[in-house]
């Protein structure tokens, strides 16, 4: 497992860097490794913004003959309140696009958040390798 | 932290180099030089060279937009060159279209766009 802890924006260049070298590591397409690091690129900016500190963590992941990079990003700032209203494409309340949560959905294979209001976010991706 | 991107000047276009990975800081600090210096020189046009960047994410392609549309309102052009394929995939996927940026594949189409190709 890969760890990083996200305070800064520095950070969120610090956490996509390395998820795209674990990728590679793990022989993942170069078009794969950059919608790996965009997509933590998004969630990590997230924490900084929504949350100010968190985590990123990287593991590998098997299902039946399947393998995968899961990537697990957790805060315990604000959360969400209205999961299926913040996965709406343009919607946003942090003065931003709006498109970061359903935009990052579409970037990966599964696509999981957990919120307690409040309490914080988890947003878990897995990346299948074809 | 602190790596300046780079803004080089060529006729009346100038040309912003953007390294490999740029902080959201670092991308706003250029969209506020890149502004001032197309109305310090009066430049025509600006390039913002994307080749080597590892990620365009929603943000990064904000401050790019944002960058081109107030540029835009000083009377002058901006072309995004260099989008790598699996970075203008992502871009897709994530909803970003760069709406009405021009963009180029290399810098000597770019150059061509803001009429300063290099004539033979």
């Amino acid at each position: 497992m890969t760890s990083c802890r996200i305070l800064a924006d520095g950070d969120v260049v610090v956490a996509r860097q390395m998820a795209r070298k674990r990728a590679g590591e793990l022989g993942f397409s170069r078009v794969d490794q950059a919608l790996i690091a965009t997509a933590i690129s998004e969630l990590a900016r997230n924490i900084v913004h929504y949350a100010k500190s968190g985590h990123i963590e990287i593991t590998e992941v098997n299902r039946g003959r399947r393998f995968g990079l899961q990537v697990v990003a957790s805060d315990q700032g604000p959360g969400i309140a209205d999961i299926d209203l913040a996965m709406t494409d343009g919607y946003s309340t942090g003065n931003s696009l709006g498109l970061g949560l359903p935009g990052t959905r579409r970037l990966v294979d599964e696509f999981d958040i957990e919120s307690i209001p409040g309490r914080g976010l988890t947003v878990t991706f897995i990346k299948w390798k074809p | 932290m602190n790596r300046r991107v780079p803004i080089l000047r060529q006729g009346q276009t100038l040309i912003a180099s953007v390294k490999d990975a740029v902080s959201d800081q670092e991308m706003r600090d250029l969209q506020a030089r890149l502004l001032s210096d197309v109305v310090n020189t009066g430049a025509s046009g600006a390039i913002i060279y994307v080749s080597a960047l590892d990620v365009l994410d929603s943000f990064g392609s904000r401050m790019l937009s944002d960058i081109a549309g107030a540029i835009r309102l000083r009377g002058a052009r901006t072309v995004i060159v260099g989008i790598q394929p699996e970075m203008a995939l992502s871009m897709v996927l994530l909803g970003l279209s760069m709406g009405l940026v021009e963009t180029a594949l290399d810098l000597d189409a770019g150059l061509e766009i803001l009429g300063h190709g290099v004539r033979l």
